[in-house]
């Protein structure tokens, strides 16, 4: 069942999202670099191919929800949805300035287009059950996706909404580790260790699928491996770099919660290719 | 007179709505036998979803069921409930996800179990939310008609119910106004402004006052927010005195409330009766309404000290 899709477009999409969240923080001063480039492949395998879901008709009845728990890394959201013309590239600029649609953190009133208010740390993952249960009962009308952090993991509500979702037998969900290692205070592993993953998720009754997070091919396969599960929901441990794509960031927890300056910013823009 | 729990007035209409609604859908976090939403998950097992001992969870399901275009109710006992403040915060009232949100077992009035399973503090956190409509019904007839205005209005609403027997206050012909307060007694005197299961024990104590030369009006304060600040105002000027009443700390809650009117229109003077920054205890109902004088005979008291003074 496996559908066309042209790689090369969706390597550039994501390459051209990087340019985005780079120019965007830098012109906000402020956000989350790390996290918004170590998630940039998950989002772009979804929405450039996976989802179902149409810019021109946001609203559209049976479109594929997306929820991006991790809420501090929408920039990188903003950005991709932007390439795929859900709304001017050039407005990203405002991001996190007085009056923007564009918050800091995800803002479904101010942004339609976005299924989730998310931003507080382990929601998102109970919002996208309570789509997946509204799917269920409109006959199976969509799929759900959720992209949580591996940070975002020691929150209790994550583990709550880990319990319940196969007890729903929710094979329409999808949750997505994007597991970069790091957060604010340091490497996950020194923090709150959260290893073994995979082997929670299992134990909690979810069907697993380890992936490279950075390659689109083995995302796309995946999610399609996910949509032929039946009768329970689906987790992607996808393993990524912190900042992945500029290499002065790469991995550096620094890089967590600060925006490039304008020297660091031409410099990840220049590796970029920009 | 008729006496009803409030949980069980919506337990009852609850079960009306579902077969009337089919986007009507119920959660509930393992207390579906005291929520009383165990009726409506007897009748339509597909539209219920028990989520277990996770309130967090239920909240955020809540939302993803709203955000779907579910109409759901969301029910725990109101200290559970809203205890997990953070997450009705942003996945609730900030992501304006219409979750009806039903809080039972309110105040001391839930007696034996004791402090952990009051709710107490629970109108202010609600009070405090951008776009939260918060209602406390005195009776089965009001119940049944706030629990179908949340129904049918697509706003994130908390509605708190009483665990006790309440009697009724209003009669058959009662309409339910969202935001505006019900004058149930006329006074002159002082006006005692009462919300939940304490409104008949005011009434009460109005005929109690009436007979020692004290004419107490009493008004019905259902809906806490939008709270009715015209009504405020008129019962403050026409008596000059008003005194709150609730099972709640007088913190936070239907005092609060009323003196943030006041104190901006001085129109009458205040008085807050109340858990007055205080936790609940173990007891029977009757024993800690007298304790902590919410029954009639307390309440009696409570308004002679202010004319006493």
């Amino acid at each position: 069942m496996a559908q066309c899709y042209d790689i090369e477009y969706l390597r550039e999409l994501a390459r051209q999202s990087r340019i985005d969240v780079i120019k965007m923080l830098e012109a906000a001063k402020s956000g989350h670099p790390g996290g918004s480039l170590s998630e940039i492949e998950i989002l772009v395998a979804l929405y450039g191919h996976v989802m179902k879901h149409d810019n021109d008709n946001i609203n559209m009845k049976d479109r594929d929800r997306f929820v991006l728990s991790k809420g501090h890394g929408i920039p990188g959201l903003y950005a991709v949805m932007a390439n795929l013309d859900y709304w001017p590239r050039e407005d990203l600029l405002s991001l996190r300035t007085v009056n923007s649609r564009f918050q800091g953190h995800p803002d479904r009133v101010r942004l339609p287009g976005l299924e989730a208010s998310t931003g507080s740390l382990g929601q998102g993952l109970s919002i996208a059950i309570g789509y997946a249960l509204a799917s269920k009962l409109d006959n199976d009308a969509y799929r759900v996706y959720c992209v949580i952090g591996d940070g975002e993991s020691q929150e209790g509500q994550i583990w709550e909404a880990a319990l319940s979702a196969p007890k729903f037998k929710l094979d329409n969900l999808v949750c997505i580790l994007d597991y970069n290692k790091g957060q604010i205070d340091g490497f996950v592993k020194d923090v709150m260790p959260l290893e073994p993953i995979a082997d929670k998720w299992k134990a909690f009754g979810w069907h697993v699928i380890k992936v490279d997070g950075h390659d689109i091919d083995e995302l796309i396969r995946a999610f399609e491996e996910a949509a032929s599960i039946k009768g329970k929901p689906t987790f992607i441990l996808a393993d990524t770099v912190k900042g992945k794509g500029v290499s002065f960031m790469e991995g550096l927890i620094d890089w967590h919660g600060v925006a490039p300056n304008k020297e660091e910013a031409e410099q990840a823009l220049k590796e970029l290719g920009a | 007179m008729a006496t009803t729990a409030t949980r069980k007035s919506f337990g009852q209409v609850l079960l009306e709505l579902g077969g009337k609604d089919e986007n009507i859908v119920v959660l509930d976090a393992d207390l579906s036998k005291s929520t009383m939403s165990k009726m409506f998950a007897d009748k339509y097992p597909g539209r219920f979803f028990e989520m277990g001992i996770s309130e967090a969870n239920m909240i955020g399901v809540g939302s993803g069921l709203a955000l779907a275009g579910k109409k759901p109710f969301i029910c725990s006992f109101a200290c559970f409930v809203t205890g997990r403040y953070d997450t009705i915060r942003i996945s609730v009232a900030y992501s304006e996800a219409p979750v009806r949100i039903v809080g039972t077992h309110a105040g001391i009035g839930i007696g034996e179990d004791g402090n952990s399973q009051m709710g107490l503090e629970d109108l202010g956190l609600m009070r405090g939310l951008p776009h939260m409509t918060v209602i406390q019904p005195a009776d089965d007839i009001e119940t049944r008609q706030a629990v179908t205005w949340m129904a049918e209005n697509d706003v994130p609403s908390y509605i708190r119910l009483t665990r006790q027997n309440v009697k009724d206050v209003n009669g058959p012909d009662y309409t339910f106004k969202i935001g505006k307060a019900v004058e149930l007694v006329p006074g002159s005197d002082i006006t005692i402004m009462a919300t939940g299961g304490p409104v008949y024990h005011a009434v009460d104590a109005a005929g109690l006052l009436k007979k020692q030369g004290i004419s107490a009006g009493v008004v019905n304060i259902h809906t806490i927010k939008p709270i009715d600040v015209e009504a405020i105002n008129k019962y403050a000027k026409l008596t000059g005195h008003v005194i709150t009443v609730e099972d709640h700390n007088t913190i936070g809650g239907l005092g609060s409330a009323v003196a943030e009117v006041l104190a901006e229109s001085g129109a009458g003077k205040l008085n807050r009766h109340g858990l007055k920054d205080a936790f609940g205890e173990s007891g029977t109902y009757q024993d800690l309404y007298k304790k902590y004088r919410l029954d009639a005979e307390g309440i009696v008291s409570v308004v002679k000290e202010i004319f006493d003074k």
